[in-house]
C-alpha cells in the first residue's frame, strides 16, 4: 500500500486533480479553503494506492488550523510521495510551498496546473529550469482538461516504490546556510535526521510548536539562540522573515530564468472584478444577485416544482399507488397505516422540497465556482467587522443557508479563534434549507403566501447575527484581537457544468440520504407513538396516544411560547433531529394521507396555531439549536464541550427570548389578551437586550481589546 | 515612514518593511508581501475598507489596520 498526499495552494486546482485521479465526485470549489478536511481515495483501477487530498495552505507555519492539519500529516502520517501542485499562472506564490515541501524529506513530483490557460496567455515555462532548480521531477498538466494527472501519479509512485528522499539544496544566502549548519550540530540527537534540514529552519524561525514539542537541554538551546541572534543582528531582522525574504529572492531568481511572460493586457477577469466590485455598482450587483436567487428558488420556478412534487407526485400518484397495491396485497390495516400515513406522508413532505433546494443549491454552487464569493467577503468585510467578525464570515454564513453542516465547518478557514467560534454559533441563524421548509409551509398556512415573509426571516437572520456578533463582542469570553484578512481574490472562472452540477448534487444528496434515513426512522416513530396507546394497542383518538402522554409531561416548557400542546412540542422535539421533521412530524400527527396532502397539512397546522404562536413557534424553531448533524460539527469544530455548551445555550436562550416576546406581545397587540405578567417580562427582556447592545464596553474587557488591537496593528 | 495604508488606488508602491508580529506578519509574509515586493494599489472596497492590492501577479485583499503594519521605501 503507497500513500501519495497532494498538497499545494488554495485554488490551484488539486480537487479537480483528486478527483481525476480517483474517480470520485468531491466538491471543487473556487474560494480559498474549500476543501477543509483532509480527503482519502484510492487512484483509478490501482486498489494498493491511496490519495490523499490535504488542504488547499500557503505555507506551512504553524499559525492556522490548516496550515497545521497538513504540516501534521505530512511530517506524522509518512505519506510515501507528494504531488505538489502549482498554478502555473501563479508561479511565484505557489512556489513559495514548494520550497517548505522539498525540506520534509519525502519524495516530491512537481505538478504545474492550468497549463491551458498558461498556454492561451501565451506564458512560456522552462520544465528543464524547474527540475534543475528544486531537484525533482516536474509535469505539465491541466486537470480540468484530464491532461497530465496520469503522469503525475505515475511519477510519484516510481518516486515512492525507490524511496529515494529529496535532499534540499542550499536556497539561502552564505550567513543564513551557515547558521543552519551550526543549529543542524546542536540539534541532530533530538530530531529525525532525514529532517535535519527542516527542524534546523524551524528552530531559526522559533517555530514555537517544534520548539515545544523537540525542547533542547538549556546549554544547547542557548548556544542556538545566540547563533541565531548575531545572523539577525547583522541583517537586521528577525528569523522568521529573514527565511521568508530568502525564499521569495531565492524563487524570483528562479522564475526570472524558467519563465518567460507574454506582455498582459487587462484580462478578462479584471474587466468583470471592476464591474463587479466597482465603488457604486457592488451593493447593488450584489443585493440584485441574493434577490434573485432566492426569488427564483424560493418564490417562482422552486414554488411550482414543490407544489408539483408535494400535490402530484406524493399527494396522488405515491399515496395512490401505494394504497391500491398495498389493497391489493391485502395487508393488515395498521401497516396500510405505517406505510402511508406514517412514512409516505412524512417524508414525502420533506422531499416534496428537495426540487426546490437543488434549485437553490445550483445558483449557490454556481456563485462559489466562479470566484464571485471571495469578492463578496471583500466588499461586505468592513461590514461584519462593526459585529465583531470578518467579511470571511460571511461565506459559512451563506453556506449555512444552505446547509448549516458544511457552513460550520467553512468556518476553519477563519484564523482567529475568537472570531472563528462566534461564527460556528452564530451560522446557523440563517435559515437553512431544511428550516426554508418549516417558512414555507408556514407561510402558506398563515400568511396567505405572501412574498414578504420568508425575506424577512432571513433578514431577521442577519440580525440576530449581528446584535448578537455586538453583545458577544463586549463579553469577555470573545474580547480579542480582530481576525486578519489578508485574502486572496482568486481570478474569475467560468464553472464547468459538470463541477457546478456535483456540488449541487452533492449538497442535496446529503438531505435527501437523511429524508432517506433518519427522518424515515423518525416519522415511523411518530407514528408508532401516535397510533398506540400505553396498552399497545391502536388508538382512535390521538389525544390517547403515547406521543401524546409523552408531550403532555414537557408541554409546559413550550406554553409561555403559545404552542404548548403536545403536538407542538413534539414537533419541535422530532426538529431536532432534523429540522424538517418538524414538518413532517406535523403532517403525520395531523393524519396526512389525503389526495390533496398540502392542503390537508395546511388544515391540521392551522388548528393548531394562532397567527402569533404560529410566528412563535417558527422562531422558536428558527433559532434554537440547528439538528443534531449541526450540533454535532459545532461540537467538533469547537473542540470541547464547554464551547458546544456555550454555543447551544446561547442558541436556546435566543430562540426562547425570541419566541416569547412574539408570542406574549403578539397576543397583546393582535389578539386582544389582557397586559399581563408575560408582556410585562417581555418588555423587560427587549430592555435587556438593548442595554447589552448599547452598553460601553467593560474597562477589563476593553483593556483586552486594546492590547489584542494593538498586538495586531 | 509611509505604509501601505497611505497608499492611493493606482499607485505602484515598494515594501521596505513588515512590522507587528506573529500569526498576522507572518501570514502577511507568506502571501508574497516581503521586503523589496512591489505591490499594486488596484481599488478600495466600496464601503472603504479593505484594499484589493496585487502582489507577485496574483490579487490580494488587506485590510487598512493591516496595510498600517507594511512600511513602503
Amino acid at each position: 500500500m503507497l500513500k501519495i498526499a497532494l498538497a499545494g495552494n488554495p485554488n490551484c486546482g488539486k480537487t479537480t486533480l483528486f478527483n481525476d485521479l480517483t474517480g470520485s465526485s468531491q466538491y471543487v470549489g473556487n474560494w480559498p479553503g474549500v476543501t477543509v478536511e483532509k480527503k482519502e481515495g484510492k487512484l483509478k483501477g490501482r486498489k494498493d494506492i491511496v490519495i490523499t487530498d490535504l488542504p488547499g495552505i500557503y505555507s506551512l507555519s504553524p499559525y492556522t488550523l490548516e496550515e497545521v492539519v497538513s504540516r501534521n500529516y505530512l511530517l506524522n502520517d509518512h505519506p510515501d510521495a507528494i504531488i505538489n501542485l502549482i498554478d502555473g499562472t501563479n508561479l511565484e506564490r505557489n512556489l513559495y510551498l514548494t520550497t517548505q515541501i522539498i525540506e520534509l524529506g519525502i519524495p516530491v513530483v512537481l505538478a504545474i496546473n492550468m497549463m491551458d490557460v498558461v498556454k492561451k496567455n501565451g506564458d512560456r515555462i522552462n520544465v528543464q529550469q524547474l527540475e534543475k532548480a528544486f531537484g525533482c521531477p516536474v509535469v505539465q498538466t491541466s486537470a480540468v482538461k484530464g491532461v497530465g494527472s496520469k503522469e503525475a501519479a505515475f511519477k510519484a509512485i516510481e518516486l515512492a516504490k525507490k524511496g529515494k528522499v529529496l535532499v534540499p539544496k542550499p536556497i539561502f544566502s552564505k550567513p543564513v546556510e551557515d547558521t543552519l549548519e551550526t543549529i543542524s550540530a546542536s540539534i541532530s540527537k533530538q530530531v529525525d535526521p532525514t529532517r535535519l534540514r527542516w527542524y534546523a529552519i524551524k528552530y531559526f524561525e522559533r517555530d514555537e510548536k517544534v520548539l515545544a514539542a523537540h525542547p533542547l537541554p538549556d546549554d544547547r538551546l542557548e548556544n542556538v539562540e545566540t547563533t541565531i541572534r548575531e545572523v539577525e543582528d547583522r541583517m537586521e531582522d528577525d528569523g522568521e522573515s529573514i527565511i521568508t525574504n530568502e525564499r521569495y529572492e531565492y524563487i524570483e531568481q528562479i522564475v526570472r530564468h524558467s519563465v518567460h511572460r507574454f506582455e498582459k493586457k487587462l484580462t478578462i477577469s479584471d474587466r468583470i472584478d471592476r464591474v463587479v466590485t466597482n465603488r457604486f455598482l457592488s451593493l447593488p450587483i450584489f443585493i440584485a444577485m441574493i434577490w434573485f436567487v432566492y426569488y427564483v428558488s424560493v418564490t417562482t420556478l422552486g414554488s411550482i416544482v414543490t407544489d408539483w412534487t408535494n400535490d402530484t407526485l406524493f399527494g396522488t400518484w405515491v399515496t395512490e399507488g401505494a394504497t391500491h397495491l398495498l389493497n391489493s396485497i391485502g395487508t393488515a390495516d395498521w401497516l396500510n397505516g405505517l406505510i402511508v400515513d406514517g412514512i409516505i406522508g412524512g417524508v414525502g413532505t420533506v422531499l416534496g422540497f428537495v426540487p426546490q433546494m437543488m434549485i437553490l443549491f445550483f445558483f449557490l454552487s454556481l456563485l462559489e465556482d466562479s470566484g464571485y464569493m471571495a469578492r463578496v467577503a471583500f466588499i461586505m468585510d468592513r461590514l461584519f467587522r462593526r459585529f465583531g467578525l470578518s467579511g470571511k464570515s460571511f461565506i459559512p454564513i451563506l453556506i449555512s443557508s444552505g446547509c448549516g453542516v458544511p457552513g460550520i465547518m467553512a468556518t476553519r478557514t477563519i484564523e482567529n479563534d475568537h472570531d472563528r467560534r462566534m461564527t460556528i454559533m452564530l451560522t446557523t441563524f440563517i435559515p437553512c434549507g431544511a428550516k426554508m421548509v418549516i417558512i414555507t409551509m408556514f407561510v402558506a398556512t398563515f400568511f396567505h403566501h405572501s412574498s414578504w415573509v420568508a425575506p424577512t426571516m432571513y433578514l431577521l437572520g442577519i440580525a440576530m447575527i449581528a446584535f448578537s456578533g455586538i453583545i458577544l463582542k463586549k463579553t469577555k469570553m470573545f474580547a480579542g484581537e480582530p481576525a486578519p484578512f489578508v485574502m486572496e481574490l482568486p481570478a474569475y472562472h467560468l464553472p464547468s457544468l459538470k463541477g457546478v452540477l456535483i456540488h449541487m448534487w452533492e449538497r442535496s444528496k446529503h438531505f435527501i440520504v437523511k429524508a432517506g434515513t433518519i427522518i424515515f426512522i423518525a416519522c415511523g416513530l411518530i407514528w408508532f407513538l401516535s397510533s398506540f396507546g400505553w396498552n399497545l394497542r391502536m388508538v382512535e383518538d390521538v389525544d390517547h396516544s403515547i406521543l401524546a402522554g409523552l408531550g403532555n409531561t414537557i408541554s409546559w416548557v413550550f406554553a409561555p411560547l403559545g404552542f404548548g400542546s403536545w403536538k407542538g412540542t413534539v414537533a419541535t422535539i422530532s426538529a431536532l433531529v432534523a429540522k424538517e421533521n418538524a414538518i413532517g412530524t406535523l403532517a403525520v400527527l395531523n393524519g396526512v394521507a389525503d389526495e390533496e396532502n398540502t392542503r390537508a397539512v395546511i388544515a391540521g397546522i392551522g388548528s393548531m396555531f394562532t397567527g402569533v404562536s404560529a410566528l412563535s413557534f417558527m422562531l422558536f424553531n428558527l433559532f434554537n439549536p440547528p439538528c443534531f448533524a449541526a450540533i454535532g460539527a459545532t461540537s467538533r469544530e469547537m473542540g470541547g464541550i464547554k464551547w458546544t455548551m456555550i454555543a447551544l445555550g446561547y442558541q436556546v436562550l435566543l430562540g426562547y427570548a425570541l419566541g416569547f416576546v412574539t408570542y406574549q406581545l403578539g397576543s397583546v397587540l393582535f389578539l386582544g389578551h389582557s397586559f399581563g405578567f408575560g408582556a410585562v417580562l417581555a418588555l423587560v427582556i427587549i430592555g435587556i437586550a438593548i442595554y447589552l447592545l448599547v452598553r460601553p464596553v467593560p474597562a477589563a474587557n476593553k483593556m483586552i481589546l486594546d492590547r489584542g488591537q494593538h498586538a495586531g496593528a | 515612514m509611509k505604509t501601505l495604508k497611505e497608499a492611493k488606488p493606482g499607485e505602484t508602491v515598494v515594501v521596505a518593511r513588515v512590522h507587528g508580529k506573529g500569526a498576522l506578519r507572518r501570514r502577511i509574509m507568506d502571501m508574497g508581501i516581503t521586503k523589496g515586493t512591489q505591490l499594486f494599489i488596484r481599488k478600495i472596497a466600496p464601503l472603504g475598507d479593505p484594499v484589493e492590492i496585487n502582489v507577485r501577479g496574483y490579487e490580494l485583499s488587506i485590510r487598512k489596520v493591516e496595510a498600517e503594519s507594511i512600511e513602503l521605501v
